[in-house]
């Protein structure tokens, strides 16, 4: 499929979807919808430096509050629609991407990692410290109530994050089928020899960084919005990091497929369980699925798909063979 | 506020003690992550599981925490193995990237904070020993024995570790196949067999670790979350595979937290703390000590 | 045979009636009438959100032993909000659009409140605030009210009780060292507690905070005896609060008055741990067992709580959240049944224009929600032996020396005196 035929699928197939959310009546489907679609942006956005590249982030956290705390910032200094804070949040969390990619140019593997949580923590103890957001008293952020159109202004969140799914999808997809992507693959299956073969490896491990944190900080600046309140505690919440490490993992990491599955099954069963079972058994969910998914499918439902697809094919193949006397041709052709 | 000798005297001291304690928390990790190059993210969750042994043995039979970990070393040997045995069978013999042992530990890490959670309730937990309240004082030095026991107890650890994997076989083995798998197979050994010993003793670890934290502060499920980023800053800092070096590590953590803390605001402790790590992983990846 | 059959019928209809009547009264078949919540059963507000659950219960309970809310039974829907703030708009939403709850009440703390309140508003729900600080003062909903008796200028009132009781210590104070949490509670305490400070003209020679994962507490401890202050102010949440209370004992901290608004010292945990080494603190409190808090209904609610918490694994004493949480519902309650009617807009009203008497006193609030007049006490802890509970039931141990009318005692000074 060319890029540009991709593109118009997603915008038809996520319009198609909004036109039909509309038609549902009561507004808990779109709480709870933001946060799934939240997630598909997070997912998406770990798993192109995760998953393609092959660089593990602990720090989702900074990026993400990074671009919530900017639009907490502009909202105590002037009013701005909300499309303009994810840009800026988005070109915030970009910039501190490719600080980040800058300093880490040579860490390896679980270095890369550790360094990306120590990034985690020291934003969060300056946000903590930075008054003027409100620091570790957090800050009220007031919503409208209704926005012209739509109605609630939930209705609205859920469509800009509709949008960034959409988005982030298609880039994820572009990235795949271009020269960054083969160039991330090389990365990834084996650095050294990447670089000996002449792959900008360093260019593109910033270009990785970078898209990744300016995606996860387009997720994170409508999350004042949503909560109404916010704190460093719950900006950096460990669920952020973990649910976008373990979202690409259980979809698959591969293909931009993966995150988008993961997402929408984890994400979904997440505020689920929140409204049915509600206790302490809500975290027990994630860890027996991560344990379960990696055990069992390392691919990831992706991978557990194609390897259904794949055995299918091979029945269908050994059938063929049988009908035109198989074995006979199998006996006769060299081996 | 103007530097006072007395006063930087006693918050280095401070960070001497605290650091000793960090090295007990973190010598886990310098054996799994540091020798076996297996990310055992869930390791802090096994701390607060040794953290429960101590409270529930000393608040039915009012044992010593201390006493209660090191009976318990034993057991927590066995479960480091049977964990370690699981991940052999579905991670490493396959050959699968890091990534994926990743997962599953912190899969392990929820699925524990959650069994405590269930059992124990959500309530702050705490140890009641001899040893909890009184101060020495030296002059100026002030030597609550609530953290001069953990360290004095974490040093003795540390020297024992250091010894065993020196002097024994299975020790220098251990110490082997963290760097050349290949000579350790000539010399006859398993490395399966060496590396399920090891990552036994690095879960033991966890069982001494939990006395000290329970009696250094009250405990509760999720509090193993605020160590995960300490433990594998000092491993890292500390550089891997060098004991000497964690330890330095650790006390270099603590003395600067406490210094922090002390002159500028304790706000700014992790911002420092993380600093300080980010610029050596930047700098100079291998750490204090380190061999790679 | 007409009279006959006319007596008969007579005969069954007395023997109905009479076998209905010896029916016990409990609430009928009726629908029932359901109040949603989202409460912090799991994460670190867990402690409190447990409580007040069971002191709610109970209250359901008692209802419907009684005959229900308007002859309906009583229903508690909840979800767990985890302790975290993006939870609470789904759960709220969730429980009014799809539970179709008839009535809401918050969960605890102002980061569980303020999220709800974009979903509340809308619909015009009353909304009891179950402790948080200033929430209203973002919103200005004229259907909100806080059950925490803060006042209405919260962060003043909440801790001048503090000051006063400090400055009748003997030598009088002249330099104050405030020192808290970074975490939304003791911001905003810190905070009010220097506007205070600098309107009596009193010094601050140390003013810091600290993240709430410090380990060791002994270096803050003696900084701030490093600058020599009369008062030391402490706002924190109970793993500091502990911390903190320990590091003073092992420095050895030399002042005239300690304490301030540590949370964690009003629950059985920290008291039970603490023991001895709280003599002498002047702590924020809500409630003690004294003569002069014997409000009606508060030992009965206690004597049925306290069983029922340690069973539950929740704080054994209820001295903190529980009376105040089965308070709200008292108020929720007795508005429904006055105005007859589930009006969310005459409920407003009611509780606005009504003194109710509750297990925690008689409660009037003012305009803005908050309770007219703030009754947050402060107690100074005096001869405790031991790590018993028990004699945290019993009146003499807690010294009310805050606000005056209910006082139980004067300020003993200095702290490094008492202290044990």
């Amino acid at each position: 499929m060319r890029p540009a035929t991709f593109w118009l699928a997603a915008v038809v197939v996520g319009a198609a979807f909004f036109g039909l959310s509309l038609q549902v009546p009561n507004q808990y489907y779109f709480q709870a919808g933001y946060v799934v679609l939240q997630y598909i942006v997070l997912a998406t956005a770990w798993n192109i430096l995760g998953g393609y590249t092959g660089y593990v982030n602990f720090g989702t956290a900074a990026f993400f509050a990074l671009g919530a705390y900017s639009t907490v910032a502009l909202y105590k200094l002037l009013p701005l629609p909300l499309p303009v804070l994810v840009m800026i949040g988005g070109g915030v969390s970009g910039v501190v991407g490719f600080g980040m990619g800058y300093l880490t140019l040579r860490l390896r593997g679980a270095f890369f990692s550790i360094a990306t949580l120590a990034l985690a923590v020291v934003m969060q103890t300056l946000i903590t410290n930075w008054e003027f957001v409100g620091g570790s008293r957090g800050a009220y952020i007031l919503r409208p109530a209704q926005v012209p159109l739509l109605g609630n202004y939930i209705i609205y969140l859920f469509l800009v994050m509709l949008v960034l799914s959409v988005l982030a999808i298609g880039i994820a997809r572009s990235i795949e089928r271009s020269r960054l992507g083969f160039g991330f693959a090389a990365i990834r299956d084996d650095e050294q020899a990447a670089e000996a073969a002449g792959v900008p490896t360093l260019r593109l491990k910033l270009a990785a960084t970078t898209l990744s944190g300016a995606l996860m900080g387009m997720a994170g600046a409508p999350l004042p919005y949503y909560v109404t309140y916010l704190d460093p505690a719950s900006g950096f919440n460990l669920a952020y990091a973990v649910n976008s490490i373990a979202m690409p993992l259980i979809g698959g990491m591969t293909s931009w497929v993966g995150p988008l599955i993961g997402a929408l099954f984890l994400g979904t069963v997440q505020q689920l369980a929140t409204v049915t079972i509600s206790s302490a058994l809500n975290l027990l969910i994630v860890g027996l699925l991560l344990v379960a998914f990696v055990v069992i499918a390392p691919n990831g439902i992706v991978g557990l798909f194609n390897a259904f697809l794949a055995s299918i094919r091979e029945r269908g193949l050994r059938k063929h063979w049988k009908r035109a006397g198989g074995d006979a041709v199998r006996r006769e052709s060299p081996r | 506020m103007g530097v006072s000798l007395d006063l930087l005297l006693g918050a280095v001291v401070a960070g001497v003690l605290l650091g000793g304690f960090y090295a007990a928390v973190s010598v886990g990790i310098a054996i799994s992550f540091g020798m076996l190059d297996i990310v055992n993210i869930a390791h802090p969750a096994f701390i607060i599981l040794g953290s429960y042994a101590a409270y529930i043995v000393n608040s039915s039979f009012g044992l010593d925490p201390v006493v209660t970990a090191i009976v318990m070393l034993p057991v927590f040997f066995v479960l480091g193995a049977a964990v370690y045995e699981i991940y052999y069978a579905v991670f490493e013999r396959r050959g699968d990237e890091a990534l994926r042992g990743l997962a599953f530990f912190f899969g392990l890490l929820f699925i524990v904070e959650v069994a405590l959670i269930l059992v124990f309730g959500v309530d702050y937990r705490f140890v009641e020993a001899r040893y909890i309240g009184p101060t020495l004082h030296y002059g100026p030095i002030d030597l609550p024995l609530r953290m001069l026991v953990p360290f004095a107890v974490s040093i003795l650890l540390m020297a024992g570790l250091q010894l065993y994997l020196s002097r024994t076989f299975t020790g220098r083995a251990i110490m082997a196949v963290s760097q050349d798998r290949l000579a350790l197979q000539l010399m006859s050994a398993s490395p399966a067999k060496i590396k399920r010993i090891a990552f036994g003793i690095s879960i033991a670890t966890a069982a001494l670790a939990g006395a000290f934290l329970i009696i250094i502060q009250p405990v509760e499920p999720s509090i193993g979350r605020d160590y995960i980023g300490r433990v594998f800053a000092i491993t890292v800092l500390g550089g891997l595979g060098s004991f000497p070096g964690m330890l330095a590590a650790a006390v270099l953590l603590g003395v600067v937290e406490s210094i922090t803390a002390t002159f500028y605001g304790p706000s700014w402790s992790p911002a420092v703390a993380f600093g300080v790590l980010l610029l050596t992983l930047a700098f100079r990846p291998s750490g204090i000590m380190g061999r790679r | 045979m007409g009279r006959r059959l006319l007596h008969a019928m007579n005969r069954w209809l007395a023997a109905t009636i009479f076998a209905a009547s010896l029916a016990p009264v409990t609430a009928g078949a009726a629908e029932p009438i359901k109040i949603g919540f989202g409460m912090a059963l799991t994460g670190g507000l867990a402690g409190n959100g447990k409580a007040a659950l069971v002191a709610m219960q109970i209250w359901a309970e008692e209802m419907n032993a009684k005959g229900g809310l308007l002859g309906r039974p009583v229903q508690l829907v909840y979800y767990d909000d985890q302790t975290n703030p993006a939870q609470v708009p789904g759960i709220y939403t969730k429980l009014l659009d799809v539970d179709k709850v008839d009535l809401v009440i918050s969960g605890y703390g102002t980061n569980l409140q303020a999220p709800a309140m974009p979903v509340i508003m809308p619909r015009g729900m009353v909304f009891i605030g179950l402790f948080g600080l200033a929430v209203n003062d973002q919103f200005h909903y004229d259907r909100f009210f806080q059950i925490q008796p803060n006042g209405e200028n919260a962060k003043i009132s909440s801790i001048e009780g503090f000051f006063a009781a400090a400055m009748t210590a003997k030598p009088t104070p002249k330099t104050v060292a405030i020192v808290g949490a970074d975490a939304e509670y003791p911001k905003v305490a810190t905070e009010g507690a220097r506007e205070i400070v600098q309107k009596l003209g009193l010094k601050i020679v140390y003013d810091r905070s600290y993240p709430p994962t410090t380990v060791d507490y002994t270096p803050i401890v003696r900084a701030i005896q490093a600058t020599g202050p009369d008062v030391v102010y402490l706002a924190s949440y109970p793993p500091d609060s502990a911390g903190m209370v320990r590091a003073v004992h092992e420095v050895g901290l030399k002042t005239t008055v300690f304490g301030g608004g540590l949370i964690g010292l009003q629950f059985a945990a920290l008291k039970q741990q603490l023991g001895e080494m709280l003599n002498g603190i002047i702590c924020y409190d809500l409630y003690a067992p004294s003569p002069t808090m014997n409000f009606p209904g508060i030992t009965e609610f206690l004597t049925k709580y306290q069983p029922r918490a340690k069973a539950e694994g929740a704080d054994q004493l209820g001295f903190y959240l529980p009376p105040f949480a089965y308070a709200a519902m008292q108020v929720l309650g007795q508005a429904v049944e006055t105005t007859k009617g589930l009006d969310q807009g005459k409920i407003a009203q009611y509780i606005h224009a009504t003194t109710f008497k509750t297990v925690v006193g008689d409660i009037k609030f003012a305009t803005n929600g908050e309770w007219a007049k703030a009754r947050i006490i402060f107690v100074q802890y005096r001869g405790i032996a031991g790590n018993d509970l028990d004699q945290f039931k019993k009146p003499g141990v807690e010294v009310i020396v805050a606000p005056d009318e209910f006082r139980t005692g004067d300020v003993e000074a200095p702290y490094t005196d008492i202290r044990h």
